[in-house]
């Protein structure tokens, strides 16, 4: 779950006692120049949860509030990274004196956790990864909890007279990306002002959508997903559904095995119209995914394919045969069903559709192939 | 219990959340083929039996009980962390957290705790073990004939789905398997591709080992470094050649982000490394049938 930079700044870094510039949300352009009125001279950036904002021509320095009210216009209704700009953040202006990187992120192949700190802020930091890796400074926390003012130290010791502050700033990131359940919590840059603040410039939020469920209101202010108008009734439907450009339509069990059924597809030259996974709990709701899946005008024709492990496929073809009956889609179908509750889910499919499943999933997607060119 | 993540009879193992409709269809199926299940854990059900097995109010109380060796836990994910440390604090040698969608905040504690206690662990997320004929931990059809049988190929896999059909198609080819282990599709887990191959490899039943892969992360990466240097053949399948860039397919673990975790990447590791790559999961058994029939191996 992405939040957009305002949202980050208010709900993540104000509350740890981490500083940010005055600014003011703004829907509308009047809005904008309103802020520059009352701030002076401010930032008008893009509210989108995705980098490269500034070269995407979002954000623009705004000096008067004509020059505010003008880039709040041309960046409203921008789109950038494929999220449409809905709401500018006005921020006043500041005059930067050293810019920092600053981030707390999970590290999955040390099972552990891992606070970033770079002396030089502001730039790509996987360009930079990239380009000179030790400009990066790491300290992996293996012990949840334990990222204490010495270790922080280790990080900033040559900053001169910033290293107390900025240390103490990396303390609370790290106890902030805790407290709210983030994969990711990155301030960039980290700038030191003219005027001796410390101040963070931009905030990048990633929470944890598994624990979404105890981080109720944090999870009211995350920026929309980018997703299409079929993709947010099947996520309403706790079903795990990607709409994609083809033809061949796919309902399968279990991330790997749907996966598997997209790549098999392509490799014989068709085109997957979707991705649509019923494994784990959601079994049991073949039939919800099958009216989303057929809802896709390109759809040509479909391949049913389970594997049953945890998932029955007896319960996901009654599923299945439930929602055939009564949509009564004129596609072709085909099916390749083994595991768990094979026989009475192929007597199903063969009494209640009169159609006999392949036995290798290889040929169905072929058959699905050759019906839907 | 050294074989670890290889399960055998004689591993005793102990169910958490075994009064569950899961957790007791699972077990029925486990003894079913013989499982050495000791016991099961329910707080709130402690002193009762349940399937002709002792119920435990925790893993510690079952510890100084049966002494098992492995616990198996079916507990829904707010509750996991709670219960895996437990687990582990009994002084297990091996848990495997099938659960998905635990906080990962909660797993990195999870993982704190197994590196004090030096518990292996398996999963989160995985579909758990299978060793064909003799016992089994998890959620996999492992006392279905048609799909798993005695024999020598080592299947390692992230997706459960996946490789029950990869263990069925092995099976009837005539290739029986050794061991099936399940490591699990999130991104952060116990048992990682690489840790797989070294116990596979190093495992006497195990002749061939095939490796089903995901796009995402790089355990497929670093697991190719070690098949360059082992004599027994490696054959593998990665799902999610043909996924858009930046959507998480199904699998909290499935995601491409720029080069970080591709299919081209992970492909050339493998291939680089003598690994056979299929391009789909039935021509893994005709990839195999031809490294069989080869001397020796994977050196590049």
């Amino acid at each position: 779950m992405n939040f957009n930079e305002h949202d980050a700044k208010k709900a993540i870094l104000v509350p740890a006692g981490i500083p940010v510039l005055n600014g003011r949300l703004c829907h509308e352009a009047a809005e904008a120049a309103e802020a520059v009125r009352a701030l002076g001279p401010c930032a008008i950036k893009a509210q989108v949860p995705t980098g490269k904002r500034g070269k995407a021509g979002g954000i623009k320095l705004a000096k008067t509030p004509e020059e505010a009210q003008q880039a709040a216009e041309t960046i409203l209704g921008m789109s950038i990274g494929g999220y449409e700009v809905g709401a500018v953040l006005a921020e006043q202006a500041a005059t930067i004196r050293k810019e920092y990187y600053a981030a707390v992120l999970h590290a999955p192949s040390e099972r552990a956790s891992l606070v970033l700190f770079c002396a030089e802020g502001g730039m790509d930091i996987e360009e930079l990864a990239e380009e000179r890796p030790q400009a990066i400074r790491r300290f992996l926390v293996k012990d949840p909890g334990h990222f204490t003012m010495e270790d922080a130290l280790m990080l900033t010791v040559d900053l001169d007279d910033d290293a107390q502050e900025v240390a103490r700033i990396l303390v609370s990131l790290y106890r902030r990306y805790r407290e709210t359940d983030a994969e990711l919590l990155e301030i960039n840059p980290l700038a030191r002002l003219d005027d001796g603040r410390v101040v963070a410039l931009d905030c990048k939020f990633v929470l944890d959508d598994a624990a979404s469920s105890r981080q109720e209101t944090l999870c009211a202010h995350a920026a929309p997903a980018k997703s299409t108008a079929l993709e947010r009734e099947a996520a309403a439907q706790g079903l795990k559904y990607i709409e994609l450009d083809g033809e061949v339509g796919i309902l399968a069990n279990g991330a790997g095995l749907t996966m598997t059924t997209m790549d098999v597809v392509s490799h014989y030259g068709g085109r997957p119209a979707n991705f649509m996974e019923i494994g784990g709990d959601a079994y049991t709701k073949a039939e919800p995914a099958l009216r989303v899946v057929l809802t896709n005008p390109k759809l040509r024709s479909l391949v049913v394919n389970f594997c049953g492990a945890f998932a029955r496929t007896d319960v996901m073809a009654e599923g299945v045969v439930n929602a055939w009956k009564k949509l009564k889609p004129e596609i072709p179908v085909f099916f390749s069903v083994h595991g768990t509750g094979e026989d009475e889910a192929v007597a199903l499919i063969t009494a209640e559709l009169g159609l006999t499943p392949y036995d290798l999933m290889e040929d169905a997607v072929q058959a699905a192939i050759g019906t839907a060119q | 219990m050294s074989r670890f993540p290889i399960l055998r009879r004689a591993d005793r193992i102990l169910v958490q959340g075994i009064t569950g409709t899961q957790g007791s269809f699972w077990t029925q199926k486990m003894l079913g083929i013989g499982s050495n299940v000791v016991g099961g854990v329910n707080p709130r059900r402690a002193g009762e039996t349940h399937l002709n097995l002792p119920v435990f109010d925790t893993a510690k109380t079952a510890m100084r009980e049966t002494g098992f060796d492995v616990a198996v836990m079916f507990i829904p994910p707010m509750l996991a962390k709670t219960a895996a440390i437990d687990a582990i604090e009994s002084g297990a040698k091996g848990l495997v957290i099938l659960t998905e969608h635990i906080p990962s905040h909660d797993v990195l504690e999870i993982f704190a705790a197994s590196r004090a206690h030096n518990t292996r662990i398996v999963g989160p997320n995985t579909a758990g073990l299978v060793t064909p004929g003799e016992t089994f931990a998890g959620i996999m059809p492992g006392h279905n004939t048609n799909i798993f049988k005695p024999g020598h190929i080592g299947v390692i896999s992230r997706s459960g789905s996946l490789g029950t059909l990869i263990c069925l198609n092995l099976t009837r080819a005539g290739h029986g398997q050794s061991s099936f282990v399940g490591i699990g599709g999130d991104p952060m887990i116990g048992t990682t591709s690489l840790d797989a191959l070294r116990a596979l490899d190093e495992d006497e039943r195990t002749e061939a080992i095939v490796l089903v892969g995901e796009i995402g992360g790089a355990m497929e990466e670093a697991a190719a470094e070690y098949a360059a240097g082992m004599k027994k053949p490696v054959v593998s399948f990665i799902a999610g050649r043909a996924a858009p860039p930046d959507k998480r397919m199904g699998h909290a673990g499935a995601i491409v982000s720029g080069n970080a975790g591709s299919y081209p990447a992970k492909q050339a590791a493998l291939e680089r490394a003598g690994v056979a790559v299929a391009d789909t999961p039935h021509e893994i058994v005709d990839l195999l049938r031809v490294r069989l029939a080869q001397p020796a191996c994977n050196s590049s």
